[in-house]
This record gives C-alpha cells, sequence and structure tokens, in this order.
C-alpha cells in the first residue's frame, strides 16, 4: 500500500486517476481504516486530503456554509453559526459514534461510505445540500441527494472525490431537526431516522418542507409527498398525519436484527412527526 | 512497502521515526515509541483502549495512520503525570477504585482529561456520554464517573 498526502485538489484527483485499483480517499479514516484492519478494504494507495487547503474548514459563502470533506463531525459542534443555522444536521453529526470518532469522523465520508443509516446524510439530503467533486477533468457540484446509489455505493467515479459540502442560505423562520432510533442511548447504528427541513412563510405556516428517512431504503430516501404534506399547516395533526402516511408510504427497509420491516416503517413515521414539530418550533412556528 | 519518515510531537517531545503506510499510530506509539499505555482493545474504534489526544482532539490511535501523524502533536497517558506527582484523575481513580484490571484505564484517563479541559465542572450525564466510547468490563461505571468528577472538583479548587 502506498500512503500519500497531497497539498491540493488537483494533485489529489491526479493521484486517484493515475491510481492501480483500489484506491481510496482517506478523510477521518473512521469507516476506512476499520475495512482495511478487518481485510474488507485492501486499497493499493490510500489518498490522505487532509492538507489540501480548505478540507478542514468551515466557511461561510453565499450566506450558506461550506464545509470541508476532512471537518471532523466534533468541529462542527463547536461552530455556533452553523450550528444555529443547521442544528438538526450538526445533531445528527454529532450522534455518529464515540467522542473518539466524533473527533475524526466527516460528513462527507459518512455521505461516501454509503450507508443507508448514515446519521448526517439525512439532514444534508433534506437541506439541499450539494457537493464539490474533484475528478480529473476538474470540479463538478452535485445535490447529495444524487450521489446516493445503494448499501455502501455512491455515483461517484473511482477517481473522483469530495472536497467539500455546500449548506445553502437560510431565510428567516428556518429550522431543522433530526431524530433516529437505536436501541440503546449512544454508540449505535439508526434502525429508522428521519430529518425535517421546514421554512415559514410571515403568517407562521409552512412554507417549504423536505422530509428523508435513514436506513428504512436502500439508501436514505427523501420523501418529497412528505414535505408537501406539511406546506400551508401549522402542522395540525391532519398535516402531520398525512405526512406520517407518506413517509411509511416511502419505506421499503430490511428485515433484521436490529429490526423488522413493520417496526421500521411504524417508527420512521413517529421520527419523522416529531422531528418536523422539533424543526417548526425551532423555526419559530407555533400551533 | 516504502517506509516514511514522520517528524511529530509526543508527550512535548519531538520524535521522529519510519512507519509502514498501513501502520497505525497506536502500533507505532507501543512498538516503536514504547509507549504501551494505549491499549488495542478492538481495533475498530469502539472500545476507546486505544485513547490519545491528536491535536487537541480525543482519537482511537487504532483508527489514525501513524503517517497521518506528520507535524501533529500528540499527547498519551504517559504525559499525564508530572515525574512522580500523579495527575489529580490519576489520584482520584486509584481513591475511588475506578480500576480493576486497568486495560481501559489509560485511555479513560486522556478522554477524562480531554473533558475536563473543555468542561471543568461536567455533571453525571456529560461525563458518561462523553466517556461512552470507552468501554470498561469489569469495575463498572459508577466508580469511574465518581473518579471523574471528585478530580474535576479537586482541579476546581471546589471545598470538599
Amino acid at each position: 500500500m502506498r500512503y500519500e498526502a497531497p497539498q491540493t485538489v488537483e494533485e489529489a484527483a491526479r493521484l486517484l486517476h493515475g491510481a492501480p485499483a483500489p484506491a481510496r480517499v482517506l478523510a477521518g479514516g473512521t469507516d476506512l481504516i476499520v475495512q482495511m484492519r478487518s481485510g474488507v478494504a485492501e486499497p493499493a494507495l490510500v489518498v490522505d486530503i487532509k492538507r489540501i487547503a480548505g478540507t478542514r474548514e468551515i466557511v461561510a459563502e453565499d450566506g450558506g456554509f461550506r464545509i470541508g470533506a476532512a471537518v471532523p463531525c466534533a468541529a462542527m459542534g463547536e461552530h455556533a453559526a452553523l450550528c444555529a443555522a443547521w442544528p438538526g444536521i450538526v445533531e445528527a453529526a454529532n450522534l455518529i459514534g464515540s467522542t473518539q470518532v466524533q473527533g475524526r469522523a466527516t460528513i462527507a465520508g459518512n455521505l461516501c461510505n454509503g450507508s443507508p443509516a448514515a446519521d448526517s446524510v439525512p439532514g444534508l439530503v433534506a437541506a439541499g445540500a450539494t457537493a464539490r467533486i474533484a475528478g480529473p477533468g476538474g470540479v463538478r457540484d452535485c445535490p447529495v441527494v444524487d450521489i446516493l446509489a445503494g448499501p455502501g455505493r455512491t455515483t461517484l467515479a473511482p477517481d473522483e472525490f469530495v472536497v467539500s459540502l455546500f449548506l445553502p442560505a437560510r431565510p428567516p423562520h428556518a429550522a431543522d431537526a433530526y431524530l433516529r432510533f437505536i436501541p440503546r442511548t449512544e454508540m449505535d447504528i439508526a434502525v429508522a431516522s428521519a430529518a425535517v427541513n421546514v421554512t415559514l412563510a410571515g403568517d407562521g405556516s409552512v412554507a417549504k418542507a423536505q422530509v428523508a428517512l435513514g436506513a428504512v431504503a436502500p439508501t436514505v430516501r427523501l420523501v418529497e409527498a412528505a414535505g408537501e404534506a406539511l406546506v400551508g399547516s401549522r402542522m395540525d395533526d391532519g398535516a402531520l398525519d398525512a405526512m406520517t402516511v407518506a413517509c411509511r408510504a416511502a419505506c421499503s427497509p430490511i428485515d433484521d436484527k436490529r429490526g423488522t420491516v413493520e417496526f421500521r416503517i411504524h417508527v420512521a413515521g413517529v421520527l419523522a412527526r416529531r422531528a418536523a414539530l422539533i424543526a417548526f418550533n425551532r423555526a419559530g412556528g407555533r400551533t | 512497502m516504502k517506509t516514511i519518515p514522520v517528524s511529530a510531537t509526543v508527550n512535548g517531545d519531538a520524535v521522529e521515526f519510519l512507519c509502514a503506510p498501513d501502520e497505525t499510530l497506536l502500533d507505532t506509539l507501543r512498538d516503536r515509541l514504547g509507549l504501551t499505555g494505549a491499549k488495542e482493545g478492538c481495533g475498530s474504534g469502539d472500545c476507546g483502549a486505544c485513547s490519545v489526544m491528536l491535536d487537541g482532539r480525543v482519537v482511537c490511535a487504532c483508527l489514525v495512520l501513524a503517517a497521518e501523524a506528520e507535524g501533529a502533536e500528540i499527547s498519551t497517558v504517559e504525559g499525564l503525570a508530572q515525574g512522580e506527582r500523579l495527575h489529580p484523575l490519576q489520584r482520584h481513580f486509584i481513591d475511588e477504585a475506578a480500576l480493576q484490571c486497568g486495560v481501559c484505564t489509560p485511555g479513560i484517563l486522556v478522554a477524562a482529561k480531554a473533558l475536563l479541559d473543555r468542561n471543568p465542572d461536567p455533571t453525571d450525564e456529560e461525563v458518561r456520554y462523553w466517556l461512552a466510547g470507552n468501554l470498561c468490563r469489569c469495575t463498572g461505571y459508577d466508580k469511574i464517573i465518581r473518579a471523574v468528577k471528585s478530580a474535576a472538583a479537586e482541579m476546581r479548587g471546589d471545598a470538599r
């Protein structure tokens, strides 16, 4: 195995493009190094992107935030402006693994690892986040939702990597929330999860809502019908019931020791409902 | 495999070492630098026995490549005591009998110090969540939480 720590995006892209397969990108390493040590991944080349300028920074951009691909989850929780604007995404990032894992793990890595249960991905999808992706042809921006392909898979080409994630500008009276179900209180993988992102209109009703579910389908799933069910409402029971039905209809989970199909479908609806109310209250809404 | 030269600071001392590209920081600390305080428990980032500080954050040394440590500041449990004088956390762990076999203890001490450096007066709940990634299979966590809190009180200068 070769280890390289390039200083520029171009150099990293060149290394990945010219590499004998398999090559892997290293940010926080909390998935990759586990895979390497267990023999699941045997990369011929590891490209550490942490020395590339900007990959370890959170910067304000166009009213939103650009989060470098190597920013550890713990650093997100320490960024007051990010926490204020995107509390749901930050709370999701700070649910991943232990304190030790949060000191290294990144949301870009969480996305690229491709787990349907990835805690930070429903929030990114509900936020309409985009990923900046570098490859041999240069850099492109892609909605996070279009990167998801299936368990352990993304739509990135083998010689592409995520440089940063972008969370768009927030209008006033907007907020998000994330909830997951695990059988313990920490250090576990979501059995079902839900992120809700809402923007309120001037009269306090929901102007826009996006709902994304985790661990109930081969990928994190954006449930457009669930978001639409909330529009115009003040989170009254009728709107929440319609949203819950839409969420459950979008679920196609697996049945395993962590949860049955029926349980996952039911809980996804419950979590979405609770997350919607939290996001609504955070946005300043009053039922 | 080509070895990689790395310069870093460990417990305040400048160190240079050669490592294999796929070697973990934990193996380097233990096998090349003789710092055997950090332990390998699970090797997958679940147990926290290999907790060390890396550039101001507590991490699992088993999930860091040694090559990544170029230019980094690392501290381990060996850096806690000042000569013969134990750190308050170490003393309170002894006083409260917060260890039995001791395998988890170095990692818990490093992680607990990282907590108290940020939050000198944590609640029980904060200590428990912060240390959720440090598994102990024999002491039982109550004594550990008590030791962390009594060390915190001493470090704050509270009368007891």
